[in-house]
């Protein structure tokens, strides 16, 4: 059982880490225009950007 | 007389030196424009950012401080084929995204913590029944309070906020019972743990969480997007006007820029904006949007004109009393004042079940624990069998039930062209026995049609549509849109109040009033409703009629109506031969002509008293009051800014069709509302009496919990299959 004091903290790292992806991802406004992202992903050349886009 | 555009009052400053502009676009539907839009803005020079947002139809743009115009971004997406029209947030959306964002992070939270506690619950529930050493259960039960505990003080902070508010209220809500529960189960399971107890509920507790910010959030979601789209449409309504800021220099500017005692100048052909006072020239004005009244009325010095009047004929100064329509006519805001404070009254279907619902819970639980005490256990297994019963009857699917159908039926009508624009308007609608029909702007459309153009021949019509196109009378724009004109006649003279004329080959054309045209002979028995335009060319005479005609499916609408057994009347404020015609054609018994907004409501009373639930369809201002004081109102989108606020429901297009649609997912959506709470019921049924016989385990709790939400949840997404058939 001494296997739990590296999984446990592993475990919650990795869950940890999803939490923060998450919440950087909602706050970098990826959640804010859902029908345009799914188009997005499939559009064959976005124009190239400028400058760094995001605010 | 220069005009400039002036949008000043929209761009603001992005970080140093660029600037940045949001601009609402019709006519964005697909990923093709949202790739147009952005290519062909960013190839205009120094524009930093061009960003389509497809959910909310609206365009961002940067670009370098005082390189650039933007009145070009809307000349260049002009170009491409979209409309575009600057965009002002209103702060009620900026709460709404906010408040939404707010409810996606509790959500991760939320979701986060169960998903690590489950992890953890899962070992202790298999360890149970076999070898785990209670040392080993502790230290997992341990773990799940370090996660759940913060978890749960972040992301119930909507519940425990709303739950608090409603008691130093007196009241109660959804969230007083919810709150209670959470608490008690989390509180109740750390003591356990302290006691090294079998079970605790942390993951309970923490899921509960997470299935009622789903619904929360879709319910804020819904609400959100309706914002935006209201948000659009205020801005493609282009507030504009053409204010005086020189003796002869007028610069286009937003309605919010404009102060009382402002100049704005109106021309013909152009709605106004504003409230004000004729100060000088002469027209015809449109006043049907305000009145329902089609004739034309005369306006000149000292004639005071409304927001939504239309411009006729002559070239108007005003002078501005109200930039907004905060004084309109006195009496329809009185009306309007009154209607709303009675609508208010409406108790939506989720507090009835909730005013009902938390009263039970906890009787049942206190007598759970009273009867476990009698029975004589000991307190401490009485209470815990007492926190057990509410954390099982947690309105976890009730609070599911609701908001999940909501998204899914106004999504579906969305699609054939209605927009909500109050949360329990489905409820509401699906009520509805008795449709009032405005008939100016709703039952008919709102431009004018060419009525006789069949009788005319091809290339006459199509010369007239030609010459047309060189006045800004919106007969003639009538004629000239109804001919498919293109280019315009070369030289073409305008008359003012009289005409245009044009010499052709050598024949002379002239477009008018038939005096104008030497026609006067060929006017007879025509509607009265129409406006009658003659056209000339050398000696041959012609006359068009022009009116208002009925929206291309109202007949058909009005049957499907019938079929559903639903009471038809129109109520208008036009003429009684006007009404009278279209009621006719439209085959409905019931209409009365020449009603004022006070009858409008007292008719809706009347009907209220009678037991029957109105639905009022109308567009005008004169409308307004009615739209509020109906049970439920729906307004075209062509209607004036004041009803369409009012307004539950916003139809998009000329058909009428969205009005039946609207009518049958709303049914759909209330019925299925219904059966997920009779869902939500029966599972509180079943899973009570084995909650207060006191067998419940984490695992009973944490399967009954998920399997009636998903199975609620499941049944919501019925209400996507709208029915095609809809006329």
């Amino acid at each position: 059982m001494e296997i739990l004091v590296i999984l446990v903290p592993l475990a919650l790292m990795l869950g940890g880490a999803g939490l923060v992806a998450f919440l950087w991802s909602l706050k970098s406004g990826q959640y804010d225009d859902l029908d345009g992202a799914a188009w997005r992903a499939i559009a064959d050349d976005e124009p190239a950007p400028k400058a760094p886009a995001k605010r | 007389m220069h005009v400039t555009r002036d949008f000043s009052h929209y761009v603001r400053a992005a970080g140093e030196g660029v600037q940045h502009i949001d601009l609402a676009v019709e006519g964005v539907h697909c990923a093709g424009c949202m790739a147009k839009i952005e290519r062909g803005l960013s190839a205009i020079p120094d524009v930093t950012l061009a960003r389509v947002n497809l959910t909310d139809r609206r365009v961002a743009l940067e670009w370098k401080a005082g390189t650039l115009d933007p009145g070009r971004f809307i000349d260049r997406l002009e170009e491409l084929g979209y409309k575009a029209y600057p965009f002002e947030t209103e702060s009620a959306e900026v709460a709404e995204v906010a408040e939404s964002r707010f409810l996606l992070r509790c959500l991760g939270v939320a979701a986060f913590a169960t998903m690590n506690v489950m992890m953890l619950s899962i070992p202790v529930w298999s360890g149970n029944v076999s070898d785990m050493l209670p040392e080993q259960r502790d230290f997992f039960h341990w773990l799940s309070a370090l996660i759940a505990l913060p978890a749960a003080a972040y992301a119930g902070q909507p519940f425990f906020r709303s739950a608090w508010r409603a008691l130093s209220a007196k009241t109660t809500n959804m969230d007083v019972p919810i709150s209670i529960g959470v608490i008690l189960a989390l509180g109740m399971s750390v003591v356990e743990t302290i006691h090294h107890a079998e079970h605790a509920y942390f993951d309970a507790a923490i899921m509960l969480l997470t299935f009622l910010l789903v619904g929360r959030f879709l319910d804020q979601n819904m609400r959100r997007r309706t914002r935006a789209v209201a948000g659009n449409l205020a801005a493609l309504k282009a507030e504009t006007a053409a204010k005086f800021v020189g003796p002869d220099e007028i610069s286009q500017v937003p309605v919010a820029a404009i102060n009382p005692g402002d100049i704005v100048l109106l021309r013909p052909g152009e709605r106004c904006a504003v409230d004000g006072t004729v100060i000088e020239g002469r027209s015809e004005i449109d006043q049907s949007l305000i009145t329902g009244e089609t004739l034309y009325v005369t306006a000149e010095q000292g004639t005071p004109v409304y927001a939504g009047s239309m411009n006729i004929s002559g070239t108007l100064r005003v002078r501005v009393s109200a930039a907004s329509e905060a004084t309109l006519l006195a009496e329809i805001t009185r009306l309007l004042d009154n209607a709303l404070q009675a609508r208010s009254r409406y108790m939506r279907l989720a507090d009835r079940a909730s005013r009902l619902y938390a009263p039970v819970v906890h009787a049942t639980a206190l007598l759970t624990i009273l009867g476990w005490v009698i029975a004589g256990a000991s307190w401490h297994d009485a209470i815990v069998t007492g926190v057990a019963v509410l954390i099982i009857t947690c309105p976890c699917a009730l609070g599911l039930a609701i908001p999940t159908v909501q998204t899914i039926a106004s999504g579906a009508m969305f699609k054939s062209g209605v927009l909500l624009n109050s949360g329990d308007a489905i409820e509401r609608l699906a009520e509805a026995d008795h449709v009032i029909f405005d008939k100016t702007g709703t039952l008919t459309l709102p431009d004018l049609e060419v009525m006789n153009a069949a009788d005319i021949p091809v290339d006459i019509f199509e010369l007239a549509g030609r010459l047309a196109l060189s006045s800004h009378h919106p007969v003639a724009a009538a004629v000239a849109q109804a001919a498919g004109a293109r280019s315009p006649v070369v030289g073409a003279v305008e008359e003012a109040g009289q005409g245009v004329r044009a010499i052709v080959d050598g024949v002379e054309l002239r477009l008018g009033r038939p005096s104008f045209c030497g026609a006067e002979a060929l006017v007879g028995s025509v509607d009265p409703e129409a406006s009658i335009v003659a056209f000339s060319k050398g000696s041959e005479r012609f006359v068009l009629s022009v009116r208002q005609g009925l929206r291309p499916d109202a007949k058909a609408v009005i049957a499907a109506l019938k079929a559903r057994n639903v009471g038809i009347e129109i109520l208008s404020g036009d003429r009684e031969a006007a009404v009278k015609s279209a009621a006719s054609a439209l085959e409905i018994p019931e209409w009365r002509a020449g009603v004022t907004p006070a009858d409008k409501i007292a008719r809706i009373e009347e009907l209220k008293q009678r037991g029957a639930k109105v639905l009022m369809v109308g567009d005008g201002m004169n409308d307004a009051p009615s739209l509020a004081a109906a049970h439920v109102s729906m307004s075209p989108i062509s209607a004036a800014h004041l009803s369409q606020a009012t307004a539950d429901l916003v139809f998009l297009g000329r058909p009428l069709a969205p009005v039946v649609a609207a009518i049958d997912a709303s049914r759909k959506a209330l019925h299925l509302m219904r059966q997920n709470l009779w869902l939500a019921i029966g599972y509180n049924v079943l899973a009570v009496p084995v909650a207060i016989s006191g067998v419940v385990t984490p695992l009973i709790a944490a399967a009954a919990m998920s399997g009636s939400s998903i199975l609620v949840m499941l049944n919501s997404l019925r209400a996507r299959s709208t029915s095609r058939e809809i006329v």
